[in-house]
């Protein structure tokens, strides 16, 4: 037991490690780059959310609901040895869905429409994820490689339907969906004093919690994770792993879905906007879900330190900086992360020595 | 005629990048080492390469210096790929997450550099390096139409580098000894195979033809850079997956895609797709679906390296 916990307590400095290491190495950008203002403008890192009081914690939670979802999803696929790339295309498909159906299906009564709009989203996801899955399971198709061609798919796709249904011309982009399609405030914006801050945070908490239970605590969760571990076996210990593999990321997708019905019914004044770019999320996602170790609990922590970090450079641009500082210094901790070997070494050895002092000491 | 012409002379602006840079994945895949942070080191090489552009030339111009940017940004694509070639071999680290790490890292470094120093994102660079006729091969019939006009040297430094390439992993020592390393490198190192030596040439190899590949697509279609390559590193390995790993089958997929790219971006200046009554977001669909059906079909036997993506670990063996 004790060993289980020193493990858990290695890992989870490791992590700290790679944490600071990337926001020293962002430091030292800040100092190269304009030495006068490094030390105000990193501090503004640092602080992140806290700079504008309640506020800024409510848009910290803001950034990091869809970024959460995203992180979920590549985190799911992840247990079952899948690389979940098409997250973004996922995450565009849900976005329309939620969409479409908040412009167009204005005769469902308030309070429903909105959780329509949701399961349209969830539903759109996990159709785009079921494509992968069933190239993969069937066809031998490597997920990733399908990952990235519906990825593009789904953009021009969204594109289309978007000019083609909800269109604004003079702005090139959607509509406003209807008010009984947004998120509620529940309160929140009160609370984080007009922060954007929705609902939307405590539903991807709700599916936080709902992955955990997944993974830990069933049967299927288990069979999931076994396909990962090592494919072979759970087929000789007669699981199914076609279904799994189907199953693992049309979840995934769902998640992913869901996530963009959250950031787009937001009311904050986000729409889709018709461009030839696949949705960042989806990307953002991959470094949540390794920054969290594909941990539910750990994805929910690195959406928030994200999320964090993300207010702390606007913050910064006051004081002359460019915010893609934090894009690299969330590259420079996922980069830490993966030399997580490095660190355990390092932590191992400085818990020897301190070890071996001990031994000593009671020797004498 | 023409028509077929024009869609060669396009088809070659978006195959010779996707090309280059999937034999460079080839290179670090068939040492064992999966390079997913292709699309980073791209934007890498663009990134420097095109700068070196903007800032020479005023004092110099013209095909001289577009090779010394090609190679500048192979330099620099080589030695950002140390970073994930350090990550995946030293440290035998998870090689999709050093991989996803340079990703992100790449367009936030150009994007914040090129604001911090000029102000705005864009790099902008005067295209004097298209050449509406080759001397002497141009005036050839037929080919000289398809493959000496409207076209620019990168053309012939990709397919320069695709043979050699494709040579030195066939033909060579080194080339049977890379193979070795992503098959079984077990194997390889009982007989005397240095393997994290082999593994790193890969990464360096694929590193530098991704940021050659790199300013390779930027120069023909662009005459600024804005940070991106519009997902041709992802595409690359896509081509690289669909050419099951085989310098050859790398060729044809890289074509195949390339013609359906152009077809899908061109289609308005070739007469009958463009009076089909098809909108221009379902042309832009049509490479990925294809290429989604094609692969249904083709990758039932997958040929990818045994080794691939696994740290090799002597004690393991």
């Amino acid at each position: 037991m004790k060993k289980i916990n020193n493990e858990r307590f290695v890992g989870l400095s490791a992590s700290v490690l790679a944490i600071l290491c990337g926001l020293l190495f962002g430091f030292i950008l800040l100092l190269v780059t304009n030495p006068s203002q490094a030390v105000n403008g990193f501090l503004m890192i640092v602080q992140g959310g806290f700079t504008d009081g309640m506020k800024g914690i409510g848009d910290v939670l803001y950034y990091a609901t869809p970024i959460i979802m995203t992180g979920l999803s590549v985190g799911f696929a992840f247990k079952t040895g899948l690389f979940n790339i098409g997250a973004s295309g996922q995450f565009a498909a849900g976005a329309f869905a939620a969409v479409f159906v908040g412009i167009k299906w204005t005769f469902l009564p308030a309070g429903i429409h909105v959780i329509v709009c949701l399961i349209a989203a969830i539903l759109a996801g996990a159709l785009w994820g079921i494509v992968p899955g069933l190239l993969k399971a069937y066809f031998n198709v490597s997920e990733v490689i399908s990952g990235i061609m519906m990825n593009y798919i789904g953009m021009s796709l969204v594109n289309l339907l978007i000019r083609t249904s909800i269109y604004d011309q003079l702005k090139n982009q959607s509509l406003p969906v209807a008010e009984t399609a947004v998120l509620s405030k529940m309160g929140l914006n009160k609370v984080f004093d007009g922060a954007n801050i929705n609902a939307g945070i405590i539903i991807a908490v709700i599916c936080v919690i709902l992955v955990y239970i997944i993974l830990e605590k069933t049967t299927f969760g288990f069979e999931l994770k076994a396909c990962g571990l090592n494919t072979n076996a759970s087929k000789y210990a007669g699981i199914n792993e076609k279904r799994n593999i189907v199953l693992s990321i049309v979840i995934a997708g769902a998640l992913a879905g869901l996530g963009g019905a959250l950031l787009y019914l937001a009311g904050s004044g986000k729409f889709l906007q018709v461009l030839d770019v696949v949705a960042p999320e989806g990307f953002a996602g991959i470094s949540v879900a390794l920054l969290g170790s594909s941990n539910p609990i750990g994805i929910l922590f690195a959406g928030l330190f994200i999320g964090y970090i993300t207010v702390g450079g606007y913050n910064m641009q006051l004081y002359g900086f460019v915010s893609e500082a934090i894009d690299i210094i969330i590259a420079a901790i996922v980069y830490c992360g993966a030399l997580s070997l490095l660190f355990k070494t390092l932590i191992y050895k400085f818990q020897m020595k301190k070890r071996n002092k001990n031994n000593k000491k009671e020797e004498a | 005629m023409n028509i077929l012409y024009f869609i060669i002379q396009q088809t070659m602006y978006f195959a010779i990048p996707l090309l280059i840079v999937a034999i460079g994945g080839m290179y670090a895949e068939r040492s064992g080492v999966i390079n997913i942070a292709l699309e980073g080191i791209m934007v890498m090489g663009a990134f420097v390469g095109i700068s070196f552009i903007s800032i020479f030339q005023d004092s110099m111009n013209g095909q001289l210096l577009l090779i010394l940017a090609i190679l500048v940004s192979g330099v620099v694509g080589g030695i950002f790929s140390l970073l994930h070639a350090f990550a995946s071999i030293n440290m035998k680290a998870d090689q999709t997450i050093s991989g996803t790490a340079l990703n992100m890292f790449a367009p936030a470094f150009a994007i914040y550099v090129a604001r911090m120093v000029q102000g705005t994102q864009q790099i902008a660079f005067t295209d004097t390096f298209y050449i509406s006729k080759v001397p002497v091969l141009g005036d050839i019939p037929v080919i000289g139409d398809m493959f000496f006009k409207n076209c620019y040297i990168i053309t012939y430094i990709g397919i320069a580098i695709y043979l050699v390439a494709a040579y030195v992993i066939k033909n060579t020592k080194y080339g049977l000894r890379l193979r070795a390393c992503g098959e079984h490198p077990g194997a390889a190192d009982s007989v005397g195979v240095n393997v994290a030596k082999i593994r790193y040439s890969g990464v360096i190899v694929s590193g530098v033809l991704a940021g050659i590949g790199g300013i390779v697509f930027v120069v023909p279609t662009s005459t600024n850079f804005n940070a991106t390559v519009a997902g041709y590193g992802f595409l690359a390995i896509a081509v690289l997956i669909f050419g099951q790993w085989r310098s050859n089958k790398i060729l044809m997929a890289a074509f195949f895609f390339g013609i359906m790219k152009t077809l899908s971006s061109a289609y308005s200046a070739i007469p009958f797709l463009n009076a089909l009554p098809v909108s221009s977001e379902i042309y832009k669909m049509f490479p990925y679906i294809a290429t989604l059906v094609l692969l249904a079909f083709v990758s039932k036997n997958s040929q990818a390296p045994k080794a691939e993506g696994i740290p090799y670990d002597k004690s393991m063996r």
